[in-house]
């Protein structure tokens, strides 16, 4: 398991589910405080099997990390990976309000709020 | 003086409920300070709560705080992001953010001080705003962040297209001593 632990927040990577976990609350400042985030997202991609990334426990997140999130978005659609799922949760009005655009950056990804 | 209104900028609004806290930016280095805007946020959001009540047997009340609390601290985290980093600091000039409740609005207003140069640069993004639909530029904006790894202008673009937000600014130049900046963001209630 590679994993990024903040003050409020935890990122794990775990590589055998090919699952990404983001928890908390992330709101670093922009590009630059994200790149260990952005570095753990693109680990995903090149994992074997179906890309998973959940954000089921991110409360919140701001729009640095919306960048960084549809960068992700855009890496997968460049590389032409057609099962990435992103999942979310009914429950974080965040994620109600903007996952949505990511599956217009790509038409193909599975979105999941449950 | 002279002044810049872009928007629908609201001026008047007295006898509301109303939260303001101040800034000096100078104190810290924002490195040190980057935390206290999502406390301060998530202290508006929390506040906004004890007017919206939830009734644990009716889930759409339930529903409805949390959208609000959500919106707000989202909101008020973007405002006071922005105006951090792009503050220009000079002593005596503080960042003030002020959230006014009423009964059709929640009203949050960010001051801050920005040099003629930062002013300018903000003025061309409103104009291309105002000239273009909300929705393509963020998409556009979107993509072309992720080419230059930036997130400029991002958060301006989601309270408009995710959280249906009206934004109006209003500029005063000073003369030889830069501009008060103000952006309002409101939502309906």
């Amino acid at each position: 398991m590679n994993g990024i632990e903040g003050e409020n927040y935890a990122v794990n990577l775990d590589p055998t589910a090919a699952t990404l976990n983001m928890s908390g609350t992330l709101r670093l400042n922009g590009m630059d405080e994200y790149a260990p985030v952005s570095k753990l997202l693109s680990e995903l991609l090149t994992l074997p099997g179906s890309p998973t990334l959940d954000l089921t426990k991110l409360g919140f997140l701001n729009s640095s990390g919306i960048a960084v999130l549809s960068k992700f978005v855009i890496e997968a659609r460049t590389k032409g990976i057609e099962n990435l799922r992103v999942v979310g949760a009914q429950s974080v009005p965040w994620q109600t309000k903007s996952l949505r655009n990511l599956q217009r950056l790509m038409p193909a990804l599975q979105l999941d709020i449950q | 003086m002279t002044c810049d209104i872009y928007g629908q900028f609201i001026d008047q609004h007295n006898g509301s409920e109303r939260l303001i806290l101040s800034f000096a930016p100078g104190l810290l280095p924002l490195q040190q300070r980057w935390r206290n805007n999502g406390l301060s946020a998530d202290f508006m959001g929390d506040y906004v709560t004890a007017f919206f009540p939830r009734d644990d047997a009716d889930p759409a009340t339930i529903q409805r705080q949390e959208e609000i609390k959500g919106a707000v601290s989202y909101i008020a985290n973007e405002l006071l992001e922005n105006a951090m980093k792009y503050h220009d600091d000079i002593p005596g000039e503080l960042i003030k953010i002020e959230l006014i409740l009423t009964a059709e609005q929640i009203i949050l207003t960010l001051t801050n001080h920005l040099s003629d140069e930062q002013a300018a640069a903000f003025v061309r993004f409103i104009r291309r705003l105002e000239q273009s639909d909300a929705d393509t530029l963020y998409m556009e904006q979107l993509e072309t962040n992720a080419m230059s790894g930036s997130s400029s202008g991002l958060g301006l673009l989601t309270m408009i297209n995710d959280y249906d937000a009206n934004l109006a600014w209003q500029f005063a130049h000073h003369k030889e001593r830069g501009v008060d900046a103000q952006t309002q963001v409101v939502l309906a209630v």
